[in-house]
């Protein structure tokens, strides 16, 4: 069959060509796009709002109350309440993850691993609102039985279901990271009659290091922005404390529970979410840059 | 000393050393066992947490889930509550970020993994898209409600919830597409090209097909999420105590489809379901419970094929 193309087909097809790749094009820039739009408007409406609360204030004032007659607008409670809920959810699963990470990954046989990683998985698939109430109706519950006095809110069940939430992210990941670690290393620990377990710890997790922490840093940057678990189970009340076991809300909380109230558009109020939704997302970009960085600076090269 | 007492000595401090080092084999095997009853109790911490969430909420969902509990309004009496806007409101939603976030997503997909040059702007593109899964949800829905809801005017209605959450999976949806594509053998493109097809053709005809079930399964897991979403509809407004269905999309008169529900107000089931846990009184919490049961099925299923696509493909992945 020879060429059957004329003159102007060929150009037709050449411009459907160019047409197709445009399209392609915009949908791609279009992420981009989101991500301007999300930073313009965050911007826009904190702008406003620092127009009127200075700026230190915000940053170092130890009291938020600007729904009150006398409101003041000082950001550290709800973002101490955001990082205590988050310690809480590292500390439940940096041991769980790390150890399941190990385990599977060195130990357990590739067909009980098949079964088990995919149903860890599910539990990233689980909505948040449903761990919200498990937070709120069972760990709560389940804590009062041997923490005295716990309130019916509080930071350490929201936290640790937090940290249920993550389970999939820091082990899975993990173990992502471990079994990319080569084999040969592993065969030499062996061979100079290190146990499979000092093979896992002095060998394999240095050297898969990096992914690891990237894992973990992801766990934490989900913890940071998690919503519907602190707005259900850790209370609204802005409380800068150290004590898990008191209610605290979150930058999160906070937006939703002011989200829910319906505040006229434009009032300082309502710019009050857009403020704390921007220090939300400095705090996950220092997060995801750290991983990001990590991910790139210590990729390990064999 | 005779060489004779030299060659005991010798012996028996092989001897001492022997036993020290069995001792400490001993124990380093002893602690392995240790570690792997740790890892066993490791990974059944989650898997234990999975179930009991599961039954936690069947046990108090599972007696509301009556053929009444779909077909009613939401009600002051939690009795009669039901979650019928619920889930039209969700299927609604998730209809349209279906609509612009999966073709959105997958061409984004191609271009990044078949088109782009390697310069400096598809590097952008790249860590931006990375950077964009891991912005929290509820920066999302600040976004829909100072730029959709009040810039564009698109109001708290179902179009605006879409569009957020389609927003929202654009990355899981990109990032899928791409490993899918990049998982196809360069021998298949060149094979057509060297018959003459146009790199459109190429894509369309062999990457994209050959492509499909690693699209799929990054789809499916973009759509549960979405379902499953609740905090930046909290965010734009959406509402709880909806008595009312949208007007339906098929209509009798000419030209029998109606776009009027694009604009309605709605409620979904994670909204209805955080409402309902939010209310004092272990009657709405049972209803709470129930509509979480629902959408946990819902998403479990979604999430259930997901794995299943994905295990197929790896089952048959020897190009």
């Amino acid at each position: 069959m020879a060429s059957a193309l004329t003159v102007g087909e060929r150009r037709r097809q050449r411009l459907r060509e160019h047409a197709i790749e445009a399209v392609l094009l915009v949908a791609a820039a279009s992420s981009v796009f989101v991500t301007l739009a999300i930073v313009a408007v965050l911007v826009y409406e904190s702008l406003g709002f620092f127009t009127t609360v200075p700026i230190t204030e915000f940053l170092f004032g130890t009291t938020w109350t600007p729904l009150f007659a006398n409101p003041q607008y000082g950001i550290l409670p709800l973002l101490g309440g955001t990082l205590l809920s988050t310690a809480v959810a590292l500390l439940f699963v940096a041991p769980i993850g790390l150890v399941t990470a190990i385990y599977l990954s060195e130990f357990a046989s590739s067909r009980v691993r098949e079964v088990i990683k995919p149903i860890l998985e599910l539990l990233s698939g689980v909505p948040t609102v449903v761990y919200g109430f498990f937070a709120l109706l069972f760990m709560t519950p389940f804590l009062q039985t041997f923490v005295p006095d716990l309130p019916g809110f509080n930071i350490l069940s929201a936290g640790i279901v937090i940290g249920i939430m993550i389970i999939p992210y820091v082990a899975s990941l993990s173990e992502d990271a471990m079994r990319a670690v080569p084999n040969n290393l592993r065969d030499g620990s062996l061979a100079m009659g290190a146990t499979r377990l000092e093979t896992a710890f002095k060998v394999v997790l240095p050297a898969a290091t990096s992914g690891v922490a990237a894992a973990f840093i992801l766990g934490i940057s989900r913890a940071v922005g998690e919503t519907m678990i602190v707005a259900i189970a850790a209370g609204q009340q802005p409380n800068l404390t150290l004590d898990p076991r008191e209610p605290a809300a979150t930058i999160t909380a906070y937006i939703v529970q002011v989200a829910l109230g319906d505040l006229p558009h434009g009032s300082l109020a309502y710019q009050t979410i857009f403020a704390a939704g921007l220090m939300l997302l400095l705090l996950t970009l220092v997060f995801n840059i750290a991983g990001f960085w990590l991910r790139h600076k210590f990729r390990e090269v064999y | 000393m005779s060489i004779a007492s030299t060659m005991i000595d010798e012996r028996a401090t092989n001897r001492a050393v022997d036993s020290a080092f069995i001792d400490r084999l001993k124990r380093r095997r002893r602690n392995e066992v240790i570690f792997i009853c740790l890892g066993l109790v490791a990974t059944s911490i989650g898997l234990i947490a999975l179930a009991l969430l599961m039954i936690d909420l069947a046990v108090s969902g599972y007696p509301r889930l009556t053929a009444d509990f779909f077909t009613n309004f939401p009600s002051r009496r939690a009795g009669q509550a039901g979650i019928l806007s619920a889930w039209v409101g969700s299927l609604l939603v998730i209809s349209v970020t279906a609509f612009i976030g999966i073709p959105l997503g997958v061409a984004a997909g191609i271009y990044l993994e078949e088109y782009a040059p390697k310069n400096i702007w598809t590097n952008i593109i790249e860590i931006n898209v990375s950077n964009l899964a891991g912005v929290p949800s509820i920066v999302f829905g600040l976004l829909a409600l100072g730029l959709f809801v009040y810039g564009f005017g698109t109001g708290r209605s179902i179009f605006t919830a879409g569009l957020t959450l389609a927003l929202l999976i654009l990355p899981i949806i990109i990032v899928s597409t791409r490993e899918a594509i990049r998982a196809v053998p360069w021998s298949l493109r060149e094979a057509a090209y060297g018959i003459g097809a146009t790199k459109w053709q190429v894509t369309q005809d062999h990457v994209l097909p050959a492509a499909i079930p690693g699209v799929l399964t990054g789809v499916i897991i973009g759509i549960s999420r979405a379902l499953g979403e609740t905090a930046p509809l909290v965010t734009i407004g959406a509402l709880s105590f909806i008595a009312f269905l949208p007007p339906s999309p098929v209509t009798t008169e000419f030209p029998f489809l109606s776009f009027a529900w694009l604009f309605e107000g709605f409620t979904v089931l994670p909204i209805q379901a955080f409402n309902w846990v939010s209310r004092p009184g272990h009657d709405f919490h049972s209803n709470a419970a129930a509509a979480g049961l629902v959408l946990m099925a819902f998403t479990l299923i979604l999430n259930g094929i997901a794995i299943y696509f994905r295990y197929q493909l790896r089952k048959k992945l020897q190009w």
